[in-house]
């Protein structure tokens, strides 16, 4: 079954850029498409340092699962992590490569971004249809001297499976015990209310053009698109608003040292500044590759990234990996990749 | 020549050996070109089977899963791992009726007027962006209803549409909820819109066809254009017509890009036209790269066979309306 599932995600890689059939001197990945940016930025210009390529197809993070289990490529990427007994038993070993994070956006006439703030328990509330009206006191409360409409609120969600949405139903389940029960947390889910739009683009553009709309996207959207987005009530209880920083500060809180195989949804952290759904990007390769040269420089590609290529990262609105976890994971390809 | 003179002439020559050598040539071609054909045709109904087969197999999972149920449970939750086709199945069908019900007359309108009332200048350039607009590739149209569309809709036909139709009894139901602009009407609407050139184009070719004489004779004894339409042309090109409605409704059914974008990929099962729905192939598109587990797969590949399934039941449906049409008409 899972080398269909594979079978499936080459035919939609389109040129089957997955196809490990290459040369020594190239790298190939497939899996999650937040992370493709990057990875083509990473890609062009890990070619002209060292002269290998990387072919990156962003097929999605389950395809990408999918066809790292079926060794049809060298690594798979995932917004989502695999738990260390499916790992085990694959035979695979995981670490993140890069922070992402997603933000409510929300189109209400006369609010700007970051003006309004809300909680997770709302949030879940919102998107479960409980709250219906923008002027609802759970709302108004959180937002003293705000001018909410009483309008009835159309909630937005993805309509194709995505890392996005998981990481966003996995703070809502964190915080909403009620969402936990109801709907629960996965790649996709039985949305109680709302559109879906494919793609972040997809959900953008409901929520630009639907008035009085709240949906979610990557931070880079938001940002490019220069849409209305929210602050949220973290866990320290403190209203952040989304940036790099509060990304930073989200993913330098969790908790990577106790998390085995960096088994870790960093959704919900500790930090005083820290935003709440901040989100990471794993890698999953062999702990024992088949092809040691092109093993070889696969790590090669990847030490470089985390070292060298954060920078690029930093343009393309993503967050660098802080330094402790970095040796950490290179602690952890020592102990582990043979 | 009669046939036995042809025979006589055939056996009379063939005791030439150039001709015997040509016969036998000729022969051997023929021969060729019939399993040419043979295989041509072939080729369709293999596909056909090899497609409905893999379909049927991919989904074995999900009916024995689900049973009857999955086809008429409107629960659709890859959490809890709970799969049925009704949602999608109604999107479908009810996006593809709007389209039919916008398509189908305009085509009409579109055809007679090139074939009856336009002047012969407008007649090529016309039928010529027609087809033109059949070679526009779905995603725009999907782009195009989204970014222009869909808020034209919500800012000036849906208010319209909420404060005249909803108070009606009965029908009423179709047009409540909030003026989103992304919804099954939008969806039928775009849809229609997408096979307009598809039917006319089939209706003005066969529109054509009528022979001269016959509307002629009609406009002799005083008709008018509209009597000619409806007592000659129409009746002569009745089951062509038909075929070209069923070509637009085959495309309607199977729509994808252009649906995704506009129809709102919710799983909810809403009576009103202006709430958002699913439809069997934007569901698939949606769902397939990211399907996790086994049934999730499984319950989009039964989805794709039902499709299968809805569209040859249809176009079963336009086959038995044909021969009836055809036993009525006496050929």
């Amino acid at each position: 079954m899972v080398r269909r599932i594979a079978l499936f995600g080459l035919a939609l890689a389109g040129l089957g850029v997955a196809l490990s059939v290459a040369s020594a001197g190239e790298v190939t990945g497939a899996g999650s498409t937040f992370v493709y940016p990057l990875m083509s930025r990473w890609s062009s210009d890990f070619n002209t340092a060292t002269g290998t390529r990387l072919n990156y197809a962003s097929v999605g993070s389950g395809a990408g699962i999918a066809q790292i289990k079926a060794a049809t490529v060298d690594f798979g990427a995932s917004d989502k992590p695999l738990p260390a007994e499916d790992l085990a038993a694959a035979g695979l070993a995981q670490f993140p490569v890069v922070i992402g994070g997603v933000v409510p956006v929300v189109h209400i006439e006369g609010i700007s971004a970051g003006q309004i703030r809300l909680d997770g328990a709302t949030m879940a509330r919102i998107f479960l249809g409980e709250i219906t009206k923008w002027n609802d006191p759970a709302i108004t409360g959180l937002n003293p001297g705000a001018k909410l409409p009483a309008e009835d609120i159309s909630v937005v969600h993805r309509s194709d499976g995505s890392g996005t949405t998981f990481n966003f139903v996995n703070y809502l389940s964190k915080v909403s015990p009620e969402w936990k029960s109801k709907v629960g947390e996965g790649t996709s889910v039985a949305w109680p209310v709302g559109v879906g739009g494919k793609g972040n683009e997809g959900v953008a553009n409901y929520v630009k053009q639907i008035p009085n709309s709240i949906g979610y996207v990557e931070l880079e959207y938001a940002l490019k698109t220069g849409m209305t987005y929210t602050a949220l009530k973290n866990k320290a209880g403190n209203f952040v608003q989304p940036s790099l920083e509060s990304f930073a500060a989200g993913a330098a809180s969790a908790d990577w040292k106790n998390a085995k195989d960096f088994n870790l949804v960093i959704t919900d952290a500790p930090g005083a500044q820290a935003w709440p759904i901040t989100a990471s990007v794993f890698v999953m390769v062999y702990k024992q590759p088949k092809d040691a040269v092109r093993s070889k420089e696969m790590f090669t590609f990847f030490k470089w990234a985390l070292e060298k290529g954060q920078a690029q990262a930093k343009e393309l609105n993503y967050v660098s990996l802080p330094p402790e976890l970095v040796s950490q994971i290179e602690k952890y390809w020592a102990s582990e990749i043979h | 020549m009669t046939a036995s003179a042809l025979a006589g002439t055939h056996s009379q020559n063939s005791e030439d050996p150039r001709v015997s050598a040509r016969i036998a040539s000729e022969t051997r071609q023929d021969w060729v070109f019939r399993w040419l054909l043979f295989g041509a045709a072939t080729l369709v109904l293999v596909c056909l089977g090899a497609a409905a087969i893999s379909m049927l197999v991919g989904g074995r999972l999900a009916f024995q899963t689900f049973g009857w149920a999955f086809l008429v449970s409107d629960d659709w939750d890859a959490v809890e791992k709970h799969f049925g086709a009704f949602v999608p199945i109604y999107g479908t069908l009810v996006s593809s009726a709007i389209a039919m019900l916008i398509a189908v007359p305009v085509s009409f309108g579109i055809a007679l007027f090139l074939t009856e009332i336009a002047p012969t200048w407008m007649r090529g350039p016309v039928g010529a962006a027609i087809e033109l607009l059949a070679g526009i590739p779905s995603i725009i149209y999907g782009m195009w209803g989204l970014f222009s569309f869909a808020p034209f809709m919500a800012a000036h036909v849906l208010p319209w549409v909420r404060t005249h139709l909803a108070g009606i009894p009965g029908i009423g139901a179709l047009f409540q909820g909030p003026p989103l602009g992304i919804g099954m009407l939008t969806a039928g609407i775009v849809l229609g819109i997408m096979v307009i050139p598809f039917i006319s184009s089939v209706m003005r070719d066969v529109f054509r066809t009528v022979p001269a004489s016959l509307k002629e004779s009609s406009y002799a004894l005083g008709s008018t254009t509209w009597e000619v339409v409806w007592n000659v042309v129409l009746p002569y090109t009745r089951s062509a017509v038909l075929g070209g409605i069923f070509l637009g409704l085959g495309r309607a059914l199977g729509e994808t890009m252009a649906v995704t974008f506009v129809l709102g990929n919710a799983h909810q099962l809403n009576v009103s036209l202006l709430m958002p729905g699913n439809s069997i192939a934007a569901a698939i598109a949606n769902e397939f790269t990211e399907a996790d587990s086994e049934i999730y797969l499984s319950s989009l590949i039964a989805l794709a066979f039902l499709l299968f399934v809805v569209t040859f039941i249809v176009l079963a449906i336009a086959r038995l309306m044909l021969r009836g049409l055809e036993r009525k008409e006496g050929r």
